[in-house]
């Protein structure tokens, strides 16, 4: 499961929607609003487009922060709740900050077999990041241990926020995809 | 127009012999070539919507009867009929008229698979008139395409071509004349495994967590939005295109009796040219290994073969020589499923890999039954234990003890998942979980499959 796990304050626990960091945004763009809108109409109900519109909060907010989450159940109608259940069940949606460069290793088997594992290690040195923890000081950087990209012929497989994976990684292609980052070349990872 | 990938993937396609009438070409035609995805492409080259024309100017259950005839069975792991399947649609009556849906599921998540991906690069087309078919089959007014949200190019590739097929007049409204409105919705998931599950992906579809749901009622009967609905895999609804363009009885004529056709199996891990390649049902696995993916890495032997994506029991080398079809494989004790074949060569350690696997279950499971939950989460932690150097010798009686309350005892299937890989492992590599029990190290002397800052 998925579910983030509460940061380690030794206070006392706090209540689920606490636990989730915020973002300094807290609405959405109008444009993101009339996007919802016309994805909520094509589907026999409302609530189908709970999905694609966190994937919009997303990339609006950077991350599905709480407020991110009440933006998506006020645009849709829906109980916060709800919003919330959905967004913390999904691994795509992420619940705190990532760098304007999101690197994703996959680490099961096909890609461990070839080396995931060594690899994962050295994009994080490399990067100076902690795997599945916060980004860079300079915000650009973060990496993250994922399951199958279903890119396992050509393992491993980096994932750089949501372009193509680039296969058969070693460390001369790491170099080769973050100078490309540095480029621009990737997408952004939210706009 | 939306962006459309521009750098080839690197996978391989072809071997000897592919395309020739032993080894027919349906599913993969034009694979590797990034400009073969438009209709233009897929109607001059590949006799594309050949099989929609004829299958819109026959009667729905005759469609049916034909694809029935083919006797293909589903692609995406369970192997079921896909004509019978249809057949369990309810028809309109006099008295109720129902909203029917067609599914296709694309999630892709089994590790070790990579053949849907393929067919929506390379042939988006081929699904799509796949798709036509089997909504007029089932007399369906929508279909969906639930993909996994990490294909997002993917998603912009067949947006486009579901674009050129609207008009072309191959969906929309009155679709060739017949009267019949049908259109497709592409659907991004969002990373979660458990979501390729049929009732958990209608779930996922209708905007909710991605649990499974109890069965019955099935989907047959309620399925997405509370309406009758048929979920088929990426590849039986792709084959579907070749069965009606040649004849349900010319496909039967392929692979072996009971288990016809051809299938994309994909091959990854200790190979020497790993790849997706299309073979008839029945082929060895050692002709898949050796001759399609060019045998094992460094001259080195295999130790275990995982014969279809990660959740079917491991093969060892005493069975390396199964034919490939459905029944074969579960004769043997494993599982046909998703077709992805996972080579471990001689120096992998089987510890780890089964404790990599089962933390993948471990993470996926969606928390909704206990012996799920639980079950895999120990297991993970047992397993961690022995490769820590710490397990005892009755760690291994336990985890035996441990599989038969998880499997069928679950509410889907990834529980029983998550019981073949550890089950087959125990009984075929115990001597390695023995060893690393006894003396804290590894028999293999391959690298570490673990990432030890595990972001879990
Ligand atoms: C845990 C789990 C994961 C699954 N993942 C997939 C998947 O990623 N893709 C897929 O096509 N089928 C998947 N299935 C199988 C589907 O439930 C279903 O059987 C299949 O989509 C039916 O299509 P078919 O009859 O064409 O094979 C999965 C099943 C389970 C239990
Ligand atoms: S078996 Fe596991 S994944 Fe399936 S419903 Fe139960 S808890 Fe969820
Ligand atoms: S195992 Fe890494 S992409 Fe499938």
């Amino acid at each position: 499961m998925s579910h983030p796990l509460p940061p380690d304050t030794g206070e006392l626990p706090l209540a689920p929607g606490q636990r989730l960091l915020e973002s300094s945004r807290k609405e959405l763009s109008p444009e993101a609003l009339a996007e919802i809108q016309a994805i909520a109409s094509r589907y026999p109900d409302r609530m189908a487009a709970t999905l694609p519109a966190l994937h919009i909060a997303q990339r609006e907010f950077g991350f599905v922060s709480l407020a991110a989450m009440k933006a998506v159940a006020k645009a849709l109608g829906l109980p916060e709740g709800h919003v919330f259940g959905v967004a913390t069940f999904y691994t795509m949606y992420q619940k705190k900050p990532v760098g304007q460069y999101h690197f994703q290793v996959c680490t099961n088997i096909s890609c461990a077999l070839n080396g995931a594992a060594p690899l994962l290690q050295k994009l994080c040195a490399r990067l100076g990041v902690e795997a599945g923890g916060p980004p860079s000081a300079d915000g650009k950087w973060s990496v993250e241990e994922v399951e199958c990209l279903a890119g396992c012929g050509t393992a491993p497989c980096v994932q750089v926020n949501h372009d193509v994976y680039d296969e058969f990684v070693d460390e001369k292609m790491l170099e080769e995809m973050i100078a490309a980052c540095q480029r621009g070349e990737y997408r952004p990872w939210a706009h | 127009m939306a962006a459309i990938r521009t750098k080839p993937d690197r996978h391989l396609y072809t071997f000897p012999g592919f395309g020739s009438e032993k080894f027919p070409n349906l599913m993969l035609r034009g694979a590797g070539d990034l400009d073969n995805w438009p209709r233009r492409v897929y109607e001059q080259k590949h006799e594309g919507y050949l099989g929609m024309r004829k299958a819109l100017k026959m009667d729905p259950s005759a469609v049916i009867e034909e694809v029935k005839t083919s006797g293909i069975r589903g692609r995406g792991g369970a192997g079921f009929p896909a004509g019978l399947k249809w057949s369990f649609m309810p028809k309109d009556t006099p008295e109720r008229k129902f909203t029917r849906y067609l599914v296709c599921n694309a999630d892709e998540g089994e590790p070790g698979t990579f053949k849907d991906r393929v067919i929506m690069e390379y042939n988006p087309h081929q699904l799509i008139e796949g798709m036509v078919i089997a909504g007029w089959a089932m007399q369906c007014q929508l279909g969906f395409v639930y993909v996994r949200g990490e294909f997002l190019w993917l998603i912009e590739k067949m947006e486009a071509a579901l674009q050129e097929a609207r008009d072309a007049g191959y969906l929309g409204k009155d679709i060739l004349g017949t009267g019949w409105n049908f259109d497709i919705l592409m659907h991004r998931g969002a990373g979660a495994y458990i979501c390729g599950e049929e009732t958990a992906l209608l779930n996922s579809l209708e905007g909710r967590r991605g649990e499974p749901r109890v069965k019955p009622p099935f989907p047959a009967a309620k399925g997405a939005f509370g309406q009758p609905s048929t979920i088929n895999n990426v590849e039986t609804l792709a084959a579907v295109a070749p069965i009606l363009r040649m004849g349900g009885a010319a496909y039967a004529n392929l692979g072996r009796p009971k288990n016809t056709g051809t299938r994309i199996f994909g091959v990854s891990g200790h190979v020497n040219r790993p790849g997706v390649f299309e073979l008839p049902l029945g082929t060895p696995l050692d002709f898949i290994v050796n001759e399609c993916a060019g045998g094992v890495r460094g001259g080195k032997k295999a130790k275990a073969i995982i014969p279809g994506g990660s959740s079917c029991p491991m093969f060892d080398a005493k069975d390396f020589d199964c034919p490939m079809d459905f029944d074969s494989v579960r004769d043997r004790g494993s599982m046909a499923g998703s077709g992805g074949v996972i080579v471990m060569d001689e120096d992998t350690c089987i510890v780890q890999a089964t404790l990599r696997l089962i933390r993948f279950y471990a993470h996926e499971s969606c928390g909704q039954c206990t012996p799920c939950r639980e079950g895999c989460n120990w297991m993970q932690m047992i397993l961690q234990r022995i490769e820590d150097g710490q397990g005892r010798l009755e760690d291994l009686d336990l985890l035996a003890q441990l599989t038969p309350r998880i499997g069928l005892r679950t509410l889907c299937p990834l529980g029983d998942a998550a019981c073949g890989p550890m089950e087959s492992a125990l009984k075929k590599f115990r001597d390695e979980f023995e060893h690393h029990i006894t003396h804290g190290t590894c028999l293999a002397k391959g690298p570490g499959l673990l990432a030890r800052a595990s972001a879990h």
